[in-house]
């Protein structure tokens, strides 16, 4: 372990992260909305989801620096008379969960498929690769949306509520795992002539070692570096779920449902329930995706040399 | 080549059954064809004598069959809500829905193009990183996002822009189907936040799309070639370059009007835009299964026949224009 | 007495990550009106890049650190870029190695070949195209008017190695370099691109720079060469005496590896070792690591470009002077 650490901090990784200051500010900003939202129940001043701590009387109290605001809120309060603050923290912890279990998901399922279909090849391969073609000539966003819909009508929004995350999870986690497969299944069949993969037939492993033990850690550069990119997928596609409704329920609300309960009262000078959750959510899949350039710059070969 | 198309279509043939296939089970178990009919209004003996003349005790097979033949005669079911055919109601809404991608498709020509150039020929500009950063930022941003943040600064704050509907139409056609908003000032100003935000999702792809491909291309040795004989920067670069970037771009830009259909929904939703999009999301709120179900089907079909048709096309332009060159 | 091009201690370099890199080490050499010139080496010597400094192309990072270029008597290496538009491709043309690669594959032969004559010259499309067609007659195309509608991918690479060639032709260049123009061509077609390659250059008194590793061809074609290795010129002077009776110990290692050079049955000779990558260079002559005649003085001071007894000139502290 600490020669793996010494390594790392050695190698060109590390070293053109700590040059890159905009990497740096990124990782920085991450690292306290994950911390946020994994103590959001420690650090928030209210439990926004319990509803005996919500006064119906709160609702719509801008924020503290204005004159009808308290320090009570400090962000003011939304339709429900729920914290702002508390609820964002919650809601930003909804967007994490299920952005980063949908894409676990994702990468599981994508990974396994295209595992199998670069390194097997031939029928197997161009079975897989077709239902992977099929999916992905239909936008995740329809898709999602569509199975959520029917979701909400066959099942009603009571029961919804318990299932809502875990459901998400598989929603989003379903509609984009071709992409995975894709990309792994090229990077594996880069990998499947190269000598190592000879060697370790010759020694007689088989091929399910081969392709998990040998072939996989290759292949993983290309898996990290679209992984960012899900994620910031995965996130914003829950926010626009919510957003529609279709997502996670009023009472345990997410960025995207907050941004949608306040839609209506921008027109009428209430901003900071739309507001306040939007730049947030911005600002979350910003340093996501800044990361993610440039972890792709830096694990580019192409660039690499230069 | 001929092999090619065949394959092509009839996978494209195989999606849309599957497609049918799907959206007719669901508004089998879910749908109540009864209410869409006559309403809620009747007694469980009525009901029951309906369910059979409408031939909903056969079997699965066979009312998927019947299901089939009506898709093919245009009946895709009727709307509870509207009290029309489905397709009547989808096809009504289009011209909303198609207007709003039109816009967000010229928007996209027009400012992607010229971006994308400027920042592959000048990486290190401080203006190319403004672009880049500019994009970066825009991919963050989901599309409902930008629209509120839009309205927010255009329509509330500013009264710049109208924040919802789609204001003045003129009828097009002259027979009341098509109302368009390109041809009334009010309609222009209507469509503009709306168009700029559905082109807000596709603008930061496709100027880094077309930079990227810009900047492969100019690596190559053609391109070397060209300055070896001495032709003029602007012909090398307009020229040369954007030809050879232009074509899997246009690929790419096929497939992503696809896309942008789904965002209509968010889009209409925010700017109460009467489209398809908007009566999606009117149609799940009411249960409407069966214009859920249509809606699936005709964008659905408008997708693989998109997808099947870039596929075939690129496979005429590729064999005889490889892009070969690069290093 | 004005020289067509004259190279004076050039120096190339590439600004890397890590600091600059000595790309060409102070090579000079002169060329006539008419002369044809080679310029051999292994790959990465060097040769390349030097025929790219002429015209001032070499791909970044690369630039010109030193040294003088002088064409027609004016010095070209410090042109403005606009200024040397005006030479490239007008009064010196290069061609590249890889023909298909070189021509741009959505545009038909007929546009690459206007476009550089109206890149130089005021003249109508129309003038330019019966230009165009008496190129292509000179490079010996059948049927040059169907060709100009024609796109590249539908010539062989023979066919499509004379057109660049017309093409080079096109504004009456007084020089062409040539960068390996048959590497990527068969055996037989390479042959007759050579021989055309001669004629045209003996008809209209025009300058060639023969880029090549191929020593037979060179031999065949020039009449002086130089001979590059690890960024610099070790061996120059009239191509049959530096054949014939080379002084290097590099090319004379080079003639013997020819596999004309021995008799049926024996091994065929190889120069022990490797030429050493351009960030690696030993100090003192680049070649002494390899070299069976080495002595200390070889390990400490790089030998300069001097004349030898026999009139050619080489870069070795172990040849009579």
């Amino acid at each position: 372990m600490k020669a793996s650490l010494k390594r790392f901090k050695a190698s060109y990784f590390f070293y053109s992260f700590k040059r890159d200051k905009v990497a740096m500010v990124s990782f920085i900003i991450l690292v306290i909305f994950l911390l946020l939202s994994l103590g959001a129940p420690l650090i928030s001043p209210y439990n926004p989801y319990d509803s005996a701590s919500i006064d119906i009387m709160n609702s719509e109290i801008p924020p503290a620096w204005y004159e009808e605001g308290s320090s009570q809120f400090l962000l003011g309060t939304d339709n429900m008379g729920r914290d702002l603050l508390s609820t964002m923290f919650y809601g930003l912890r909804i967007s994490v969960m299920i952005g980063l279990g949908a894409v676990f998901l994702q990468a599981f399922i994508g990974i396994s498929v295209g595992l199998t279909a670069g390194y097997m090849g031939g029928k197997v391969d161009a079975v897989l690769m077709r239902m992977a073609d099929i999916q992905f000539s239909f936008p995740y966003l329809m898709v999602a949306i569509f199975i959520s819909a029917v979701f909400q009508i066959l099942f009603g929004i009571g029961s919804y509520e318990q299932l809502a995350v875990p459901l998400l999870v598989v929603i989003i986690g379903l509609s984009e795992w071709p992409v995975y497969a894709r990309t792994i299944r090229a990077s594996v069949m880069g990998e499947k002539n190269k000598e190592y993969v000879e060697a370790a037939r010759v020694i007689g492993l088989s091929r399910p070692v081969i392709m998990v033990r040998h072939v996989l850690p290759n292949t993983l550069t290309s898996v990290m570096v679209i992984s960012t990119i899900q994620v910031a997928n995965a996130v914003m596609s829950e926010a626009a779920l919510s957003f529609l409704g279709l997502g996670m329920p009023v009472t345990m609300p997410s960025l995207g449902s907050l941004i949608k309960s306040g839609f209506e009262y921008i027109f009428s000078g209430i901003w900071w329930i739309t507001i306040f959750p939007g730049v947030f959510l911005i600002l979350f899949v910003l340093v996501i995706n800044l990361l993610g350039d440039w972890m792709r710059d830096v694990l580019n070969p192409k660039l690499y040399k230069g | 080549m001929f092999a090619f198309i065949v394959r092509r279509i009839t996978q494209a043939i195989f999606v849309m059954l599957i497609i049918s296939m799907v959206g007719f089970a669901i508004k089998n178990k879910i749908g109540d064809p009864v209410r869409d009919l006559v309403g809620e209004r009747v007694t469980p003996e009525e009901r029951a004598q309906i369910r059979d003349r409408l031939g909903l005790n056969d079997p699965f097979a066979a009312q998927y069959i019947r299901f089939l033949k009506n898709v093919t005669k245009g009946d895709l079911g009727q709307s509870f809500f509207y009290k029309k055919p489905a397709l009547d109601v989808i096809v009504g809404k289009a011209p909303a829905t198609l207007e709003l991608v039109f816009g967000a498709a010229l928007i996209i020509i027009l400012i992607s193009m010229p971006l994308g150039i400027y920042t592959a020929l000048k990486p290190q500009s401080t203006l190319s990183r403004f672009i880049m950063g500019f994009s970066t930022l825009g991919v963050s941003m989901p599309v409902f996002l930008t629209a509120i943040m839009l309205i927010y600064i255009f329509g509330v704050n500013l009264h710049w822009l109208p924040s919802y509907g789609r204001g003045d139409t003129v009828d097009l056609f002259g027979n009341g189907w098509w109302q368009t908003g390109f041809l009334t000032l009010d309609g222009l100003e209507h469509l503009i936040l709306p168009c700029v935000s559905l082109a807000s999702i596709m603008l930061p792809l496709f100027i880094r799309l077309i930079r990227s491909e810009m900047m492969e291309v100019l690596e190559t040795e053609y391109i070397k070639y060209a300055w070896a004989k001495g032709l003029s920067p602007m012909r090398i670069w307009l020229v040369h370059a954007f030809k050879n970037t232009l074509l899997p771009v246009v690929t790419v830009f096929g497939v992503q009007i696809g896309i942008m259909f789904a965002f209509t929904i968010l889009t209409e939703t925010v700017f109460q835009w009467q489209g398809m999009g908007y009566m999606f999301l009117e149609a799940v709120e009411r249960s409407d299964i069966s214009l859920l179900i249509a809606y699936l089907i005709v964008v659905g079909s408008v997708f693989v026949m998109v997808n099947t048709l870039v596929d075939i096309l690129y496979g005429f332009i590729n064999p005889t224009v490889r892009i070969a060159g690069r290093k | 007495m004005s020289h067509l091009l004259e190279v004076e201690d050039l120096e190339v370099k590439f600004a890397l990550r890590g600091g600059d890199l000595t790309a060409i080490n102070g090579a000079s050499f002169t060329l006539d009106p008419g002369e044809k010139m080679g310029i051999v080496g292994e790959s990465g010597a060097g040769k390349s890049v030097t025929g790219f400094a002429i015209i001032n192309l070499i791909s970044k990072p690369g630039f010109i650190s030193g040294g003088r270029i002088l064409f027609n008597g004016e010095e070209i290496s410090t042109f403005s870029d606009e200024k040397m538009r005006k030479i490239r491709g007008n009064r010196i043309s290069m061609i590249f190695q890889d023909p298909m690669m070189t021509l741009n594959p959505v545009f038909t032969i007929g546009t690459q070949m206007v476009e550089t004559l109206k890149a130089h010259r005021n003249i109508s499309r129309h003038e330019a195209e019966k230009i165009a067609l008496e190129k292509l007659r000179k490079v010996y195309i059948p049927s040059p008017e169907k060709r100009l509608a024609q796109y590249p991918h539908e010539f062989s690479g023979g066919m499509r190695q004379r057109i660049i060639i017309a093409i080079s032709l096109l504004t009456d260049p007084a020089l062409i370099i040539a960068d390996e123009p048959t590497t990527a061509l068969d055996v037989t077609i390479q042959a007759e691109i050579m021989d055309l390659l001669q004629e045209l250059c003996d008809t209209d008194e025009m300058g060639l720079i023969l880029i090549t590793h191929d020593l037979g061809v060179v031999s065949q074609v020039t009449e002086k060469m130089a001979v590059m290795y690890a960024g610099k010129i070790i061996e120059s002077g009239a191509t049959d005496e530096v054949v014939m009776h080379p002084t290097h110990p590099y090319t004379k290692g080079l003639i013997k590896s020819l596999p004309g050079m021995i008799k049926p049955g024996e091994d065929l000779y190889q120069i022990p070792g490797m030429m050493p990558n351009l960030t690696d260079i030993p100090p003192g002559c680049a070649f002494n690591p390899r070299c069976p005649i080495k002595e200390p003085v070889c390990l400490e001071k790089e030998p300069k470009l001097l004349s030898t007894k026999q009139g050619i000139m080489a870069a070795c502290h172990m040849v009579e002077r």
